[in-house]
């Protein structure tokens, strides 16, 4: 192949290097206005008064709005949110009121004049009380919201979605094991910290149409639910997205463009613009949400996993939109990548007074396979078996069925060639060592996989359109964040249509108006189903190419070759013809013409995909599965409980790396990202539900001198038949199993077990010392 | 609020203009001037994407006010390129995949450049200890470290 599996350039590269890649934040528009924001002080209120007069009489204020001011909700999958908070308060940092005014000064200075009056509700900050009988209701009102077939909301509780899953015989399973074990883990919220602070324009025109400006992952989904919120036909709103600073799932949902844009109606139909503040991404926008589960474990005496009862309760936050799903992810995933014949887990989705979760790279599987892989460890410890022989006794292989009874194609990932590829190459088996006066050094294994969290319906789309020089224009919905996914697109299609990849351009830019629809820009499945819709749009044009050509050589379709730009008759590569000789049509000599401009279109949905039964969570929830393992070499002091990871090792059954720099890049900064969520980052809060570290200096994400010494990426090759020349996805995949590959690192070097994160200095300090 | 006249060179072009006293470099450099690849990220000094070079050193734009610039050189990302060639640094962050988002870019390349300006055989370890003030979250600042070590190699 010319092009696949290629390390060749990103197609944003150059403007990237110049800072004139254009980011939300950098458009201006004329007649626009500044959006600020009054946060809630409380995390549960309710709402007495809001007096906004003095504030409007500040010259230069526009308009004021408050929650009353806009009577519906939004939400992806669960109908539940408001524009601004109505009738009550529900997190510390909840929008409550919103200024617009000429310029920013004179907006921030406005909000100081607002006064609000609360009646302070009890909050429900943990999510544990947030399931007991008596917790206060985060919303009364659960039972009158909309929501997506896939979810299941229980009225009356704070429980946004319940998914279960049941197979086989728990109780004979347990009955049969002659180990059990069962153990409860936690972690924390935390913030997707995208280097570009979320950032939105908003128009609404007199004529009742829409114009976004953003840096939202999923222009489709923000148009969709607009639309459907807002009552207006989607041919109305366009919403235009440039490069992206940063998503990891935190831009993905809708956050504030309803806002901007109905601003913008109270504001004369000027286009509005709100750019959060660091404090603000921290305080207000969306977050991960956090998790508490509880694992019980049955095996044999030689390590055969036989049952398991499983209990996932996720920390929603304030609003379970877009994080209904998450706990459908981990529930659909819940074993790891492990076969359990006999199984039973619930996972659920739970409202508290914290900041709302959402989608965040890896969701749903990060959180719970920090608790499978922590229970593997102790598993095979309870065993007394070597913990990566129990995880390759019961690896989940090709013909082997997963939680939702669906038999593992043939075609999948290998989870076994990953766990004994970071194995070797960290150099498992040889026991921890002492390095000097209280320091150890030992190492630390942990698996993983996953299935792009989507609905069976996510569909993607291409168009290619030929310009009259024979040079191409590929157009897809897949945003640019970073991940680099235009580019292996660009190198397919350049595959696909035998021209150079410097022939083909991407356009740059999302505009819903002019590019094909995709669902969203999450969950690992770009690649692979654009990827597919580029195929197809590409074979549509060759057929267009040949039709024309055919005429043009006089010779049958099935008798041309299309090679290095040109059609030529088999064995006759002298009767040819150029692509930009038929790019607008073929012209003959007297000026007769046939073809005509031509524009090739693709599309991708998954085969046979499908909603999962409400009472056993069986179906077919998944596309492809990635595997992956994660293995790391740790130094650690046990008189302060200082850690370093001195290695770390990477494996992932990718199916084929279409770039494989791309593909390293997404390993090496995925993993990092997800050691330092494991060993640093957490939302503290203060007694009533306040963030205490609001700022990139108490909430410390990695920095260069935090990057490990060394890590060994391995990409394993096992090509899954429908994918884009056999590849799966990668980007979100990294981000699993490091915390759990640490924490069982520091279980073999001093037998403490961290089972709630972050695995801070502090926190092993704190379990080291009460082992003593 | 009074304004105060200020000249400077930026990315070697004189202006001169006023400015109000409250107002940051960074604000100079983004919305007087139009100069949207210097990045805004926190406004206190935490991430380092706004770095510019002043009189030659990296300073954090957002912590400078404008009025201080007076009769002082500044160079953003868009004066590292000239006449339309790329410099050999902004090149190798393209070959190592030093690059993904691309917000913090602009900052590392700045950093950078100043790096390999004031020590030109620099080790690993100080070309970490340079990056240390700049936050990314895409790349795992790998590929960043090797970008700047393999333009130093050939700069021999």
């Amino acid at each position: 192949m010319k092009y696949v599996g290629k390390s060749i350039q990103r197609v944003d590269a150059i403007e990237k290097v110049t800072g004139s890649a254009e980011y939300a934040g950098d458009i201006e528009l004329p007649g626009m206005l500044y959006a600020k924001l009054l946060l809630s002080p409380h995390a549960h209120a309710k709402i007495k008064s809001i007096d906004f007069s003095n504030a409007l009489k500040i010259p230069k204020v526009v308009t004021i709005a408050i929650g009353e001011d806009f009577s519906f909700r939004v939400g992806l999958y669960v109908n539940d949110r408001n524009i601004l908070a109505r009738k009550k308060v529900r997190w510390v940092g909840e929008p409550v009121a919103a200024v617009v005014a000429e310029d920013l000064e004179t907006a921030e200075e406005a909000l100081e004049q607002i006064r609000v009056e609360y009646d302070p509700l009890p909050p429900v900050l943990d999510v544990r009380e947030a399931l007991k009988p008596d917790a206060p209701l985060v919303h009364e009102e659960l039972g009158e919201y909309a929501h997506s077939p896939a979810f299941n909301p229980i009225p009356g509780t704070n429980i946004a979605n319940r998914f279960v899953v049941k197979r086989g015989d728990i109780e004979e399973g347990f009955k049969k094991s002659n180990v059990v074990l069962e153990n409860e883990f936690w972690m924390p919220q935390v913030s997707h910290v995208p280097m570009e602070p979320y950032t939105c324009i908003g128009q609404y025109l007199i004529d009742g149409s829409i114009k976004i400006w953003t840096s939202a992952q999923s222009p489709f989904a923000i148009r969709y639910i607009l639309g459907y919120s807002l009552g207006i036909p989607l041919h109305k709103i366009s919403v235009y997205v440039p490069y992206i600073g940063g998503g990891f799932g935190g831009k993905a949902g809708i956050n504030f463009e309803p806002l901007v844009v109905l601003l913008s109606k109270k504001a004369g139909y000027r286009p509005v613009r709100l750019e959060l503040t660091r404090e603000e991404q921290f305080m207000t926008a969306p977050v991960r949400q956090g998790f508490y589960g509880k694992i019980k474990t049955g095996a044999t005496r030689d390590g055969k996993l036989l049952a398991e009862k499983i209990f996932y309760a996720f920390d929603a936050g304030a609003y379970a939109d877009y994080g209904v799903n998450i706990g459908r992810a981990a529930g659909y995933s819940c074993t790891g990548p492990y076969y359990v014949p006999n199984l039973e887990a619930e996972s659920l989705t739970v409202y508290t007074n914290h900041p709302w979760g959402t989608a965040f790279r890896g969701f749903g599987h990060f959180e719970f396979l920090w608790a499978i892989e922590r229970q593997m460890e102790m598993m095979a410890a309870e065993l007394g078996m070597d913990p990566v022989e129990f995880r390759l006794k019961n690896a989940l292989l090709p013909g082997l069925i997963t939680p939702t009874g669906e038999k593992l194609r043939e075609d999948a990932g290998r989870i076994d060639q990953c766990i004994r590829a970071v194995a070797e190459k960290i150099g498992w088996g040889t026991p921890p060592q002492a390095v000097g006066l209280n320091r150890y050094r030992a190492k630390g294994i942990a698996a993983l996989w996953k299935a792009p969290a989507m609905p069976p319906n996510a569909a993607s789309s291409a168009i290619i359109k030929m310009n009259e020089d024979g040079t191409f224009l590929l157009s897809v919905g897949v945003t640019e964040i970073g991940q680099g996914t235009v580019t292996a697109l660009a190198q397919i299609a350049a595959e696909e249509l035998g021209v150079p990849v410097e022939k083909i351009r991407v356009v740059p830019f999302r505009h819903t108006d002019l590019t094909p629809y995709s669902w969203q820009t999450v969950a690992s499945r770009n690649l692979f189903m654009e990827g597919r819709a580029v195929i197809r749009a590409a074979r549509d044009i060759k057929e267009q190419i040949l039709e024309v050509a055919s005429q043009v050589l006089r010779a049958p379709k099935d008798d041309l070759v299309i090679e290095d730009e040109k059609v030529y008759v088999k064995g006759r590569p002298e009767w040819s013809i150029h692509f930009k000789d038929i790019a607008a049509g073929y012209v003959y000599p007297n000026g007769n013409t046939v073809g005509g401009p031509i524009i090739g279109r693709g599309y991708y949905v998954g085969s046979r995909l499908s909603y999962l039964d409400p009472e056993t969570g069986q179906g077919y929830p998944a596309l492809k599965w990635t595997f992956g393992a994660q293995a790391v070499e740790i130094e650690l002091d046990i008189e302060t409980g200082e850690v370093k990871v001195l290695k770390l090792v990477s494996a992932f059954d990718v199916g084929k790396a279409i770039n494989p720099q791309l593909v390293e890049g997404q390993i090496v900064g995925g993993v990092l990202q997800s050691l330092s969520l494991g060993m640093w980052e957490e939302y503290r809060y203060d007694g009533n539900g306040r963030m205490l570290n609001p700022n990139l200096t108490d909430y410390k994400i990695a920095r260069a001198g935090d990057i490990p010494e060394e890590h060994v990426v391995v990409v394993i090759e096992n090509p899954q038949k429908d994918g884009p020349y056999g590849a799966r996805g990668v980007g979100e995949l990294s981000m699993l199993s490091v915390p759990p590959a640490i924490a069982n690192a520091i279980f073999h070097a001093v037998g403490v077990n961290i089972n709630d994160l972050p695995i801070s200095f502090e926190n092993i300090w704190k379990a080291i010392s009460k082992k003593r | 609020m009074e304004r105060k006249k200020i000249t400077f060179k930026i990315n070697g072009e004189e202006k001169t203009l006023e400015v109000e006293p409250n107002k940051t470099l960074l604000w100079l450099i983004r919305e007087e001037l139009k100069l949207k690849g210097t990045k805004r990220a926190c406004e206190r000094g935490d991430c380092g994407l706004c770095t510019v070079l002043l009189n030659g050193e990296p300073v954090k734009s957002c912590l400078v006010l404008a009025v201080e610039v007076d009769g002082s050189e500044i160079i953003t990302v868009e004066g590292l390129a000239r006449n339309g060639e790329l410099t050999p640094l902004q090149r190798a962050f393209i070959e190592h995949g030093a690059l993904q988002c691309g917000f913090c870019t602009p900052a590392f390349l700045i950093v950078g450049h100043w790096l390999i300006n004031r020590n030109p055989r620099p080790s690993r370890e100080e070309v970490i200890e340079a990056l240390n003030g700049v936050l990314c979250r895409c790349t795992g600042y790998r590929s960043i470290i090797d970008a700047i070590l393999s333009v130093t190699k050939t700069e021999k």
